[in-house]
């Protein structure tokens, strides 16, 4: 996980010869170059969902898991005694599983409580997540609450700045929803090819790639696996693939992750 | 509720259509759905935010007429998922997943093979959940059936929120001896008068002696 950076406000005549940053960039950015012989292996991803069955065979085990709660106006993390309340957040870690097999995954149950105080606990939950420091933090989920939307907007710019990659699901409601309109996040709607290694860079934002979400079959609650369609399924193919490439390229910022995404995209890149 | 609303509240409630129409919009939108997906059934859930849980608001098909009212919780199982996190979701082969088919059956006496659930959201408040079982399976699955789904979602939010705001408005009326309750009275008298110009007449001198008092 990455350590926090101290921010640097101005830069100095002298300082500039001293933040060389090390470019190893290729001329061409290629799949082969940003995935080949990838795992995702030291890579922590966390799944902010209804919690994730760790024992699931396509889940393959898990770090950590950790539930938000209210406790009166408070929002407290602890230990997460339930597991997955719904199935949904087991299915989106094995979909991560699935492409960065040697990832550390980790839950934080933010769902459960009922509809009361839910976007309390998303932004607790988040603000749990990028204070650990996971390089990738999936969130299938959005909230329509505006009075959220600028606290969750300041959330966003954190983990922007410090390193953590939020993969977002994108709405296809017409109605106004975050985060993943932001454009700190890498927000991701669904195609209908059946490629989990097949996504589209958008040229039409704020929906800004495109990834597998149709006709996918997922883990489950009680070690099943269900068949399912859904923009929140595209979001943790996007989760996957971006552990894969940071595996591969340590210290990739998300300014860059995105880059790439975009490089290597099927309608840019393509799969080289 | 400012007392200003309440008394607007109540003119409306003397005024409005009967809980009845607004029912019957809402079975018309599932049945419309459920015909739309060659379903089994299509039901509308809506959120009670006081007591947190879902409760069965219209039903066709599987279930119709003995279900309504039913309550779940609001934060767990595929509906609760739904409405909490805004994400509209499809799942087939149900029946496998374990703890769906034995809540489902104990609480509906069927367990569906297929879901299709989505959000009704107005503005930034979550309403409820539209859900279609087991769809037809004779033609492929695409995006295009969500993206009508959807649209379907957001006709039944339209509905969803006339009704929510005509129990607000009744339940202003329905509050007894209060302001509101009596302005609400007038205004249904006034409706049903058969001389409503006479009435109509008096309460305009009795605006003017109000807005004589207010100056």
């Amino acid at each position: 996980m990455s350590e926090r950076l101290i921010p640097a406000w101005s830069l100095t005549a002298e300082a500039a010869g001293s933040i060389g940053i090390p470019a190893e960039w290729p001329e061409r950015v290629t799949r082969g170059w940003a995935l080949d012989g990838a795992t995702g292996e030291g890579v922590d991803v966390c799944i902010l969902d209804s919690g994730v069955d760790g024992d699931h065979p396509l889940v393959g085990g898990l770090e950590s898991a950790v539930a938000v709660h209210l406790e009166g106006d408070e929002v407290v993390v602890g230990p997460d005694l339930l597991g997955d309340v719904c199935g949904h957040g087991t299915a989106c870690a094995g979909i991560v599983r699935s492409l960065a097999p040697a990832c550390r995954l980790h839950s934080v149950r933010v769902l459960g409580e009922g509809n009361t105080g839910s976007a309390d606990l998303i932004l607790g939950g988040l603000r749990h997540a990028i204070e650990q420091g996971f390089e990738v933090v999936n969130l299938s989920l959005s909230t329509t609450k505006r009075r959220f939307a600028e606290l969750l907007h300041e959330l966003a710019d954190a983990a922007y700045f410090r390193g953590t990659v939020l993969v977002a699901s994108a709405h296809n409601l017409p109605v106004e929803s975050y985060p993943w309109r932001f454009s700190s996040v890498i927000s991701v709607g669904s195609h209908e090819g059946t490629d989990s290694f097949e996504w589209f860079a958008n040229p039409h934002p704020p929906v800004e790639f495109f990834a597998r979400g149709i006709d996918i079959d997922v883990a489950w609650a009680g070690g099943s696996t269900l068949r399912c369609t859904g923009n929140s399924f595209a979001a943790p193919h996007v989760a996957g693939l971006s552990a894969l490439v940071i595996s591969k390229h340590p210290g990739l910022t998300p300014f860059q992750l995105k880059s790439i995404l975009y490089l290597t995209a099927s309608n840019t890149g393509g799969p080289t | 509720m400012t007392e200003r609303t309440s008394y607007r509240e109540a003119v409306a409630a003397g005024m409005l259509p009967s809980e009845e129409s607004h029912r019957a919009l809402l079975q018309s939108i599932v049945d419309v759905a459920r015909a739309i997906f060659d379903a089994k059934a299509a039901s509308i859930f809506l959120l009670d935010a006081d007591a947190d849980e879902l409760v069965f608001e219209a039903i066709s098909g599987e279930g119709e007429g003995d279900l309504i009212g039913m309550r779940i919780p609001s934060g767990t199982g595929i509906a609760g998922w739904v409405l909490v996190t805004g994400q509209p979701i499809v799942i087939d082969d149900l029946s496998r997943d374990p703890r769906h088919a034995r809540e489902t059956a104990a609480s509906t006496g069927y367990v569906p093979k297929s879901l299709m659930a989505v959000p009704l959201v107005n503005g930034e408040t979550s309403l409820g959940v539209l859900q279609v079982l087991d769809r037809s399976t004779d033609r492929a699955f695409s995006l295009g059936e969500i993206d009508l789904l959807i649209l379907f979602a957001n006709q039944a939010s339209i509905g969803l929120d006339l009704l929510q705001t005509s129990r607000r408005a009744r339940a202003v009326a329905d509050l007894g001896e209060g302001g509101p309750a009596v302005v609400a009275r007038i205004a249904a008298l006034l409706e049903e008068t058969e001389d409503e110009t006479a009435g109509l007449r008096l309460l305009e001198a009795l605006e003017a002696v109000l807005a004589r008092l207010a100056s």
